[in-house]
């Protein structure tokens, strides 16, 4: 056991600042476990989220000396010995209180993508779907909705175009109906003109921050970029869409290469 | 306070609970016309049903052809050692499986067999592969599925919105009293139907699986609103929590690891579960290491005693424990590392790879994980009619873990997230039923709706009081020091007792601070509901004189004959006492009977049903 400086932003909409709290902390805790132990024992209305305490759920996204993380899975081990740790909201969204913010614009932006639209089963009352058709989709469904890589993406925190970008999150969430093997939407023009794939100018961040490992840019956003550049801008893919009347699904280069 | 000052919303049905079954049962109310709302504790898409991992049971029959609805039946009548619900099951075992297709229709993205299906493993109690899943996070799969479809359907969602209590008018349902967490202000749903879809109540235990949101809220309010309450004795202690480091001690483990090949050792290296096969499961589970390492490629070999049912499991390691024979930070080895290639460990189950990595610096693939038992669900809860999911109070209804009656004595894994599904749509099928037979609204009295707020601020007002936190705190020590894994008559009564001293004391609980996102205050609040929820267990569980599934009392060992009779039926008496009653079964149709008991080689060879 040993004890450890906190400072913790404490405030409201109206503003706030950064309080400091001593704190025991015990073998293997996470930065979630000594919050909630300030919580019980110096601060009983302190706000904050969770649920799972495992990674799964995607509820407890703060910034952590200055890195926007899940405080469940971030052991108090990684610091430094004398380190004081510094816990405050994510930046992109307005606070409520304390370590919680308004992320009501995520679910808007969920609410604005068109549900998944099936093709119908197949005459043994089957869908078929092969594994290493899914493996992609699968990643991408891997999202826990933490909304930290929104809070990195310099379109949507500083630049403030949450007007013209859906962010990172939907995306990944727009691939994985755009790749889903039943998906029977057009989705492209909408990624283009209503969602702003445009925006993203491919610096990663989003990637490096995901506590799924979702390949956020490489698997996601850019083959999105490579379908819509493909059908606006490419007259071939154009004119065969002329013929056949219908989508064409022009294939990415990885999607050619994993088969 | 004057109630037409407080926000009000008007809809025909209010589901309190995003969880799986909520969020089913909202879908199937909008897809019948009905104006409906969802409120839940936390954000959409973040309720413990996110946490599932090892998968939903349904007899698909993809894996293996021979799997259907009557082995599922019997599968989960035998795990429940006969105290289920016989139609309940039965429903069960025979929606599961479109349940889980329509899932996929909605965009779900299943695990594959190599000809395209959907995939389907092996779990403790299942005769089949039969969960169909999604790597180890199909809870995550099945709530994004239900969200990302349920917010295109006209549903009203109100996201951080606690139910406080339950409006009636002259018995039947009318209405709601709730709060805002992010403000903490107050606010009143009018509603002819509530469908409770609120989970279990594992927080009144210290080591659980589950979260913040599990004090028991449905149950408790039901019960407040004159519910009955049912098979509360069966707390289900899932046999592998994480017992190191302490901060992570209760987190689950999945059954998966077991079922894809995971076993269970001593600390003298020894597959201690050999000594722990019941007589009942002895015919079809394998008796040698031999026999046990053959299954599953060998179609002949028998299943491993790991996979036995988890009441089963979980008692074994204890008494290895007790034995001197645990691992040790007091519990058992899982050994998966000396099984399966460490690719196929990281494929099959990434995200116990990474909770074992990044929280106990273990790694699975070399490591075997020390596990231990963990209060993880409520086999019991409201009880409610098994075709249309309503309680004994007109225009109330339960689906889910906090409704009774699927499970009897132990559920089986995977058999709650079909629950979720199976029954989340018969309770929307029912209230749409309820309402079209209603001819007029009820309307709440103005008393009931300032009582329920009146109570709430009290916690706020206080000059001084007691600490919530701390009392959540002595409430756990209460229930798991004498209402744990195995119990005896005179610790369920000193149970009693301390809950009623904790009772008075929570009179006085006072949270600093304002009502704006105060977590302080929500806690002084389910308090409440865990300890009406503890008390009922604590008063169900002594009555219960036998041992029987996750029921385990030391003074009455093994299964009795006469206690199979009856369910454990509790609800609030007219001076506002615990009434604790035994409730005869009915006999059950003889069909479904000759089922349950008919030998697997005859179910199979179609002899039966
Ligand atoms: C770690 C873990 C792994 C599991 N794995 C599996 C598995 O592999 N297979 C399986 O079948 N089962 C599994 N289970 C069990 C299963 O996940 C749960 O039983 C199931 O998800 C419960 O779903 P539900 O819809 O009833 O409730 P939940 O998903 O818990 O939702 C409850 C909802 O009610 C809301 N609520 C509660 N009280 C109030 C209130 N007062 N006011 C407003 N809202 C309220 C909550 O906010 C939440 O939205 C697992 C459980 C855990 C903990
Ligand atoms: S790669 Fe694109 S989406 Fe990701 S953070 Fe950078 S700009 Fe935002
Ligand atoms: S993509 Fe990753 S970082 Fe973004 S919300 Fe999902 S899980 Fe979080
Ligand atoms: S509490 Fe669920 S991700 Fe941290």
């Amino acid at each position: 056991m040993s004890t450890r400086t906190f400072k913790i932003w404490r405030g409201d909409s109206a503003g706030g600042e950064f309080h400091q709290y001593d704190a025991e902390v015990d073998e293997g805790m996470v930065v979630l476990d000594v919050l909630h132990r300030i919580q019980a024992l110096q601060a009983n209305d302190l706000a904050i989220r969770w649920n799972c305490k495992a990674g799964k759920c995607g509820s407890c996204s703060m910034e952590i000396n200055g890195r926007p993380s899940l405080a469940c899975m971030t052991r108090m081990n990684t610091f430094g010995p004398d380190e004081v740790i510094t816990v405050q909201p994510l930046k992109a969204f307005p606070v409520i209180k304390d370590l919680t913010c308004d992320v009501s614009w995520n679910y808007e932006q969920n609410k604005r993508i068109a549900p998944f639209k099936p093709k119908p089963r197949g005459r043994d009352g089957e869908h078929r779907m092969y594994q290493q058709d899914v493996d992609r989709v699968q990643e991408f469904r891997k999202c826990i909705e933490c909304f930290l890589c929104q809070d990195v993406c310099h379109v949507v925190r500083d630049r403030g175009r949450k007007d013209a970008f859906v962010g990172p999150r939907f995306m990944v969430r727009l691939a994985s109906l755009e790749m889903h093997p039943l998906d029977d939407d057009d989705r492209i023009p909408e990624i283009k003109k209503e969602y702003g794939s445009g925006m993203c100018n491919i610096t990663k961040c989003c990637t490096d921050t995901c506590p799924e490992h979702i390949n956020i840019t490489d698997n996601g956003i850019i083959p999105l970029k490579e379908r819509v550049v493909d059908r606006y801008y490419d007259p071939l893919a154009r004119l065969a869409r002329l013929f056949a009347g219908r989508r064409v699904r022009t294939k990415t280069r990885t999607e050619e290469q994993s088969g | 306070m004057n109630v037409s000052e407080i926000q009000t919303f008007e809809h025909d049905v209010l589901v309190i609970g995003a969880g799986g079954a909520g969020l089913r049962a909202a879908i199937e109310c909008s897809a019948r016309g009905l104006n409906t709302g969802v409120i839940s504790k936390s954000l959409l898409g973040k309720a413990h049903t996110v946490m599932a991992e090892g998968g939903m049971a349904a007899s698909l029959g993809n894996v293996d052809r021979r799997d259907n609805w009557k082995i599922h039946f019997r599968d989960t009548m035998r795990g429940g050692k006969f105290l289920n619900q016989w139609r309940m099951a039965e429903l069960h075992a025979k929606q599961a499986p479109d349940r889980v297709r329509e899932l996929e229709e909605w965009g779900a993205v299943f695990d594959r067999t190599p000809d395209g299906l959907i995939n389907q493993r092996n779990f403790g109690g299942h005769r089949y592969p039969r969960l169909a899943h999604v790597g180890d996070r199909t809870g995550l799969e099945l709530i994004r599925t239900l969200q990302d479809h349920g917010v295109h359907q006209g549903i009203h969602f109100h996201m951080e919105c606690t139910a406080l209590r339950l409006l009636l008018d002259g018995g039947r349902i009318a209405g709601v009293a709730g709060y805002w967490r992010e403000t903490g202000r107050f606010v009143l749903f009018r509603t002819s139907a509530v469908i409770m879809a609120t989970g279990g109540g594992g927080k009144a235990w210290n080591v659980t699986s589950n979260s913040w949101e599990y004090t028991g809220d449905g149950a408790a309010l039901a019960y407040e609103a004159g519910a009955e309450l049912m098979d509360l004795e069966f707390t289900q202690f899932h046999p592998t929590g994480m017992v190191w480091p302490p901060s992570v001690r209760g987190t689950l483990v999945t059954e998966g690891v077991r079922g894809d090949g995971g076993i269970l050792l001593n600390n003298k290296g020894e597959r201690f579960m050999f000594n722990y096969i019941p007589k009942r499961f002895a015919p079809e589970t394998a008796d040698t290491i031999l026999e046990a390492d053959k299954w599953p490629e060998d179609p002949s070999a028998r299943r491993p005693p790991e996979l036995l049912t988890r009441d089963v499991v979980a008692r074994a390691i204890r008494a290895e424990v007790q034995a001197g024979r645990g691992s040790p930070h007091g519990g058992a080895f899982l050994d998966i590392a000396s099984r399966r290639p460490a690719e196929s460990i990281k494929r099959k189950l990434p995200s116990m790879y990474h909770q074992f990595k990044e929280l106990a610096e273990v790694d699975i693939t070399t490591t075997p994980m020390e596990v231990g038992p963990t209060l993880h669900y409520f086999m019991g809860g409201i009880r409610v009619d098994a075709d249309t999911q309503q309680t004994n109070v007109p225009g109330l209804f339960a689906c889910g873990e906090c409704a009774a009656g699927l499970h009897g004595a132990n559920r089986l894994g995977g058999n709650s997230l079909s629950d979720l599904i199976v029954f989340g749509r018969l309770a929307g099928v029912g209230v749409a039923a309820y309402l079209s037979d209603s001819t007029s609204t009820p309307r709440p009295d103005d008393e009931q709706i300032t009582a329920a707020f009146r109570e709430a601020t009290g916690i706020l007002n206080r000059e001084t009081g007691e600490n919530p936190y701390l009392m959540h705190e002595a409430l756990q020590e209460v229930m798991s020091t004498n209402v744990g894994i195995v119990r005896t008559g005179e610790e369920l009564q000193i149970a009693v007792e301390q809950l009623k001293a904790l009772k008075v004391r929570a009179q006085n609980l006072k949270a600093p601070g304002t009502s704006q996102y105060n977590p302080g205050w929500h806690e002084a609040l389910s308090v409440k509901s865990l300890l009406i929820v503890g008390e009922a267990v604590a008063r169900a569980a002594f009555i219960r004189e036998e041992s029987r599934g996750a029921h385990t009392r030391l003074d009455f060992e093994g299964e009795r004959d006469e206690c199979a009779r009856f369910n454990v039926v509790t609800k609030k008496g007219p001076g506002g006492e615990m009434q604790v009653q035994k409730v005869e079964r009915a006999d059950p149709p003889e069909e479904l009977a000759a089922i349950a008991n008919a030998t697997l080689e005859d179910l199979e060879g179609g002899r039966v049903g």
